[in-house]
């Protein structure tokens, strides 16, 4: 993160539509385990439900498998650990064409968006 | 059948692909065991107490026969394990008793009680390869493990009941699609389980799933804007066996059936955000539910109404999407049987019946009404002498396939009781396919009775089981061989599980068994008045224990004197649960013990 940004790190247990996101560039997510899923709904909630535009960063236990799924949660960023193979990242990104349900990204379901 | 989309189709292969590649990391040690252990699972592989364990996905119960020869292929070509491997599997079971252990066999698939199918032996250096054989007929193991959403089961009747409100499948194949994937909900506290039912009767035990779905038409006055006689969903969540048996709460009586997904999303989330993930054992929706009851509820409806509000319900079914899925369900033409050959059949069917004892007990017991009364649903029985409950070899899977492509359309249905049902079997063809199933050994007519039990695979497989299961039934099995006695005990569910997971849904047998370890030797505790929801066995409820655990060797006699118990004191046609109700649970009791053997008879 560049200096001056405003970054907020927040506990799994948190609801973040407790926070005052007032001039908050960045909130931080964790993994504790990469099998604790907590994360992916407090994104959906940040990024979805109240629209927040910055960046929603995850750390802790973070595979390369997951990231997919994280983007799709909310997710803007995330910190791999040390000598992580990124092409193997990359071919997880390329792989789908597309999924079947609405995410955070792209809200509409796979019905809505072929028949739009 | 649903027959999947170019888009359905795809998506396998690059499931299948994706499986590959984290396989290929994981062996060129880019992933740790540890991280590749939930990559695996989420594609069913499992690893047991010998070998891994595949569990193949089957969408509400419904195969192809394509599909089941693939899995035929599988059995015959995977499903086998090195010499060493064997050798040294069937001594490690060889000690577990003084009793000889029965030769442990390979070269077959398993029917789960979640409609599901399993191998046990297919060595891991296969796995990417037969992921792709999966895929080439449209099958994977996309979260039947893992603590995701699994596989939605539903009733085996589905769309072919006659007592059904609405088909379920078109349903299924939608939560089917939203929860393949899901980005947020992979990684839940727990496994998650959906049961959805169309009928009046409950088929599908949905009270004992995570959440049981049942469709119904409202009723009275307009409930949550739906006019009466809406279709909609009546919600349980909160129900699972296990440590814990527990029967799901209805959370929404009525809830219009264009907005199960949007519901579901709350539903879930909330169990996100607020399961415990700090004790395996109280990792469940059911003890959330348990724990914080009303507010549980509060914190849903809350949710689902901003999913509503201010994500604007993206996951709401448009009508046209339910007449695409209901048309992809539409039942296969079949040659119209004149007009009057139906009670024209249904005469010969009984001057055949009076004259063969045997084809009249196929007929009630494994023969079933159909919502066209020129067709029947047919079950092959997958329990006899000489294999599992829900075993099929390879070779009697191309046979089940054949059956279904010659007599039903070629559709079949893995059955919550371990079994294949034919769905679309003409009736002027039943003799011909008693025959013919009679000759593959599938026309046992036992459907419902007796030996029609459940079991999980248990210790012969399974790393977590505490007992054998698959050796206690076929004792029992082999007891009660005398179709003259079978009939006459009349319907009776019978559940073997191995360990407290109660895969074998002891909790639910009108008996049930349930394996314990006491000091390293096997012992079956024994359960009395379980009901799973149906008619028969009544309002859902655990059975109840009739004392302490019981040594292997007793276990056949003590089911033995329970069910002579019921014999003696039953009035009339009295079925066994009835009868368990009307006298209560003491002579049962009395009889179950005074079939234990001295001590020193066990020594």
């Amino acid at each position: 993160m560049g200096g001056g940004q405003k970054s907020l790190e927040i506990d799994n247990t948190v609801d973040p539509r407790s926070l005052d996101l007032t001039g908050v560039d960045c909130v931080v997510l964790q993994f504790p385990k990469f099998t604790d899923g907590r994360a992916y709904s407090q994104a959906f909630l940040l990024r979805r439900r109240l629209g927040f535009a910055g960046d929603i960063r995850a750390t802790g236990d973070v595979l390369i498998d997951q990231l997919v799924q994280m983007a799709r949660s909310g997710f803007s960023s995330a910190v791999l650990r040390e000598g992580v193979d990124a092409s193997a990242a990359q071919r997880q990104f390329d792989r789908f064409a597309a999924f079947y349900q609405g995410d955070a990204v792209t809200p509409a379901p796979l019905f809505a968006r072929e028949a739009a | 059948m649903y027959t999947y989309t170019d888009f359905d189709i795809q998506f396998v292969k690059q499931r299948a692909a994706q499986y590959r590649d984290q396989y290929e990391r994981w062996k060129n040690g880019q992933l740790s065991d540890d991280e590749f252990r939930p990559l695996r699972l989420q594609n069913g592989w499992y690893v047991q107490r010998y070998a891994p364990m595949l569990r193949v996905a089957v969408p509400y119960g419904e195969l192809s026969s394509a599909q089941v020869r693939a899995l035929a292929k599988i059995a015959r070509e995977h499903d086998r394990p090195d010499a060493a491997l064997l050798a040294d599997a069937q001594a490690t079971q060889d000690a577990i008793s003084d009793f000889p252990a029965p030769r442990l066999k390979h070269g077959y698939g398993h029917f789960s009680t979640r409609q599901n199918v399993q191998f046990n032996w297919i060595p891991l250096d296969q796995s990417a390869d037969v992921m792709d054989l999966l895929a080439s007929v449209n099958l994977h193991g996309i979260q039947t493990s893992g603590n995701c959403i699994r596989n939605i089961t539903t009733d085996e009747r589905a769309g072919i009941a006659v007592d059904e409100v609405a088909d379920p499948r078109p349903f299924a194949e939608i939560l089917r699609q939203w929860s393949t994937l899901h980005p947020e909900f992979a990684f839940l506290p727990r496994k998650f389980k959906i049961a959805i039912s169309g009928a009046r009767e409950d088929r599908a035990a949905i009270a004992w799933h995570d959440v049981g779905l049942q469709l119904i038409r409202s009723e009275g006055e307009a409930v949550h804007g739906a006019p009466a006689g809406a279709l909609g969903f009546r919600v349980l969540v909160g129900g699972g066996m296990g440590r814990t048996p527990v029967i799901a709460t209805t959370i929404r009586a009525f809830l219009p059936w264009n907005q199960i997904m949007n519901y579901l999303e709350a539903v879930v989330r909330v169990y996100n955000r607020w399961g415990r993930r700090d004790n395996l054992y109280k990792a469940r929706i059911k003890i959330l539910v348990k724990a914080e009851g009303q507010r549980y509820i509060d914190e849903v409806e809350a949710e689902y109404h901003d999913i509503v509000t201010r994500d604007g319900a993206p996951h709401t079914i448009p009508q046209a999407e339910l007449d695409r899925l209901q048309a992809a369900f539409r039942p296969p033409e079949h040659r119209a049987i004149r007009k009057d050959a139906a009670a024209k059949v249904a005469q010969i069917l009984r001057a055949d019946a009076e004259n063969d004892i045997e084809f009249a007990r196929w007929l009630k017991q494994n023969v079933a009404p159909h919502r066209n009364p020129e067709l029947r649903a047919v079950t092959l029985s997958f329990k006899r002498l000489g294999q599992a409950p829900g075993d099929a070899t390879a070779a009697q899977l191309d046979k089940a396939a054949d059956l279904a492509d010659a007599f039903s359309a070629g559709e079949l249905r893995v059955t919550h009781d371990q079994n294949l049902l034919l769905p679309w079997v003409r009736c002027d063809q039943l003799a011909e396919l008693w025959q013919a199933a009679r000759a593959a050994g599938f026309a046992r007519p036992n459907i419902r009775l007796l030996t029609d039990m459940i079991a999980c695979p248990g210790g012969d497989f399974c790393a977590l089981a505490n007992a054998r299961s698959i050796p206690l039934a076929a004792a029992i099995m082999e007891r009660y061989q005398d179709l003259d006695e079978l009939h006459d005990l009349g319907e009776i569910d019978l559940h073997i599980s191995g360990c407290i997971n109660s895969c074998g849904h002891h909790h639910s047998g009108h008996i049930g068994i349930l394996g314990v370890d006491k000091d390293g030797r096997e012992w079956y505790q024994v359960t009395l008045g379980g009901s799973d929801g149906s008619t028969l066995s009544g309002e859902p409820g655990p059975g109840k224990v009739v004392g302490p655990s019981f040594s292997a060797a007793e276990v056949t006699d003590v089911i033995e004197a329970i069910l002579d118990t019921y014999r003696a004191l039953r009035q009339g046609r009295e079925t066994f649960v009835a009868t368990l109700r009307r006298v209560g649970h003491e002579p049962f009791k009395a009889a179950a013990h005074a079939a234990r053997q001295p001590e020193e008879a066990l020594a």
